[in-house]
């Protein structure tokens, strides 16, 4: 409890990162709340096509005369919900990788990190679109394919990370009372490990958000549901007449990610005191 | 002397050239195995467009295909051919892939190049002005900017861009490489090109150029702390010498560092952008293939761009000795 609230302090003490904080908890509320209490239908047609913000309908509607809040709500759970799932596979897998290849070095570790560099180089948005393309758009594959291209970055820090533990004393002394291999991993140097993989985790969130707007943008996106970059590929053909149906999701995305980065800052300055400032 | 300074370089540069070899055989392995995964091979799509789907017909195109081969086979076969850049056919177009790809290369190459230029050239000159001003205003600034550049997808402050400054100001063209139907030779082409490519390079250079500049400052406060930076300024040298000529070329590594391992990024991002600004190249040949359900045509895009991914990471490799001579081969 005490050690929660010293973070808490220290997260605060970054004020940007609280602003942020508090911004976040509001989009994720519009992405878990929002359609229970705003119950339009994102693909219905509510009225007439091209009308603007602040009229009868807050955001406007689109080409099809779709109402725009509407798109904009389930859009945010759509867009966090692959983000923070696709996040959590990758980060899961190169945490898994990435602790075994630390610890144990050898054949392991060296197939591991050829492979995470070939990751690393080969461009990751492409092989995302190509992953999408072949298994046909839908939240599953997207998610799969988002955090098919992210999982390398993770790993390669957890393993940095368990080469820089385990020879410590602490795990030499667990060694010594014979602890068994995997409770050493999980129970003694994960947690010696985690701060800096939740901070790039917690980036990773933003860039897949990213990442899956630019996939629906380019028409990758799942037909059953309405996604930011989706709203945004829609507007596209109408900018010259209707710039704003294109500009409100983008500065959706805008907001949303700048407050996870934010954030992933000040808990960076939190969790890794020494490092504040780089 | 001279020949012992060289050798090892010119060794350098093989071994370099031998290490990309299981790079490559893994990004083939990887396309191998994505044209398996993917749903239909080749015989049901051709057969199914020419509208006469006998099962004889889709049998005869298989083997026409070497597909009846054990997997092994077509493994070799297929490894045997991208030797020769033969990266099969279009389903659709029926033309060579590696023939669609070549046409549309130079313009992402032009693309991308420009981007990169932007971006190091601004991102150095605010990195090193942000940390010399450090703790300012200006520095405060900079630093602003570049968090909510971070943020912005690519693809639509490419949008806004064009809004602002192709719909609204009239100032720049929305899209393409050049004026239709303008016949232009020589340099007014040249100045054509350059006045289509200002909005595309700057939507696509935005984000590395907040990247390089973040970097190059953070590498600048660091090498601020160094002791040939106490010493350069105890001579009395100015504050302006002090941070260009000594500071900036050393703190330069880490931003070449990050551009060449971000090459593969900035193709990604090319992809995004060029179908925002209608730009030919092969963003443009991706977005094709995706219309048409062209496997073929994407994998061969996935496999020769991650090829040159990877030549360009061993030109910067090559390049950091020539910045720092220090860094010796071996």
């Amino acid at each position: 409890m005490k050690t929660l609230w010293v973070f808490w302090r220290r997260f605060t003490r970054n004020r940007a990162a609280a602003g942020a904080a508090v911004v976040l908890v509001a989009v994720l509320a519009i992405a878990g709340f929002g359609r229970l209490l705003y119950r339009t239908d994102p693909f219905e047609m509510v009225g007439q096509p091209f009308q603007p913000p602040f009229g009868a309908f807050a955001l406007g509607t689109d080409v099809a005369g779709r109402d725009i809040l509407a798109g904009i709500i389930h859009g945010a759970g759509v867009s966090l919900f692959i983000a923070v799932v696709a996040t959590l596979c990758a980060t899961l897998t190169g945490v898994t990788l990435g602790a075994l290849a630390g610890y144990y070095g050898g054949l392991l570790d060296d197939v591991l990190m050829r492979s995470t560099e070939f990751f690393l180089t080969i461009p990751s948005f492409l092989l995302a679109v190509v992953l999408v393309a072949i298994f046909s758009p839908s939240v599953l594959t997207i998610t799969f394919a988002i955090a098919v291209v992210s999982w390398p970055s993770v790993a390669r820090l957890a393993r940095g990370e368990f080469i820089a533990h385990r020879d410590r004393d602490y795990v030499n002394a667990c060694r010594a009372i014979g602890t068994p291999e995997w409770r050493i991993i999980l129970v003694h140097i994960l947690p010696n490990a985690l701060p800096p993989i939740i901070v790039v985790a917690s980036l990773m969130v933003a860039t897949s958000i990213l990442t899956e707007s630019g996939l629906s943008f380019l028409g990758l996106g799942d037909p059953n549901v309405v996604s930011w970059g989706y709203m945004i590929g829609v507007a596209r053909s109408v900018l010259r007449v209707a710039w704003w149906m294109a500009a409100i999701p983008g500065f959706m995305i805008l907001v949303t990610v700048l407050a996870i980065n934010l954030v992933g800052e000040g808990l960076n300055d939190a969790l890794n005191p020494r490092l504040r400032g780089r | 002397m001279r020949i012992r300074l060289e050798s090892p370089t010119l060794s350098f540069v093989l071994r370099r050239l031998i290490q990309t070899i299981p790079a490559v055989l893994a990004i083939a392995s990887l396309n191998f195995l994505l044209i398996h995964i993917a749903p239909g091979d080749a015989a049901e799509l051709l057969a199914g467009l020419g509208g006469h789907a006998t099962l004889e017909y889709i049998e005869q195109l298989r083997r026409e295909f070497g597909l009846d081969q054990p997997l092994y086979t077509q493994y070799l076969l297929y490894l045997k051919r991208l030797l020769t850049f033969d990266l099969g056919t279009s389903f659709l177009q029926k033309i060579p892939v590696i023939d669609l790809i070549v046409v549309r290369l130079p313009a992402t190459l032009l693309l991308m190049t420009s981007a990169l230029l932007l971006a190091i050239g601004l991102g150095v000159g605010l990195g090193v002005v942000a940390a010399t001003r450090y703790r300012t205003w200006i520095d405060n600034v900079v630093s602003i900017a570049g968090l909510i550049i971070y943020a912005t997808p690519q693809f639509w402050l490419g949008l806004m861009l064009i809004v602002l400054f192709s719909i609204k100001l009239d100032l720049l063209p929305t899209g393409g490489m050049m004026q239709i139907g303008a016949e232009k030779r020589g340099l007014l082409l040249a100045l054509d090109v350059l006045w289509h490519l200002v909005l595309p390079a700057l939507t696509l250079g935005l984000f590395y150029l907040a990247v390089y500049t973040r970097l190059m400052r953070a590498s600048m406060l660091e090498v601020f702390s160094a002791d040939f930076i106490t010493a350069a300024r105890a001579k009395g040298l100015s504050e302006w010498v002090v941070a260009w000529r000594h500071a900036a070329r050393n703190a330069l590594l880490p931003v070449l560092t990050l551009a060449g391992v971000q090459i593969g990024h900035l193709l990604g991002g090319s992809i995004l952008i060029e179908t925002v600004f209608g730009w030919p190249g092969l963003g443009r040949l991706v977005l094709d293939a995706l219309m048409q359900r062209d496997v073929n045509l994407l994998l061969g895009i996935l496999f020769l761009s991650s090829v040159l991914v990877i030549l360009a990471n061993l030109l910067v490799d090559l390049l950091y000795g020539v910045l720092d001579p220090r860094i010796v081969h071996r």
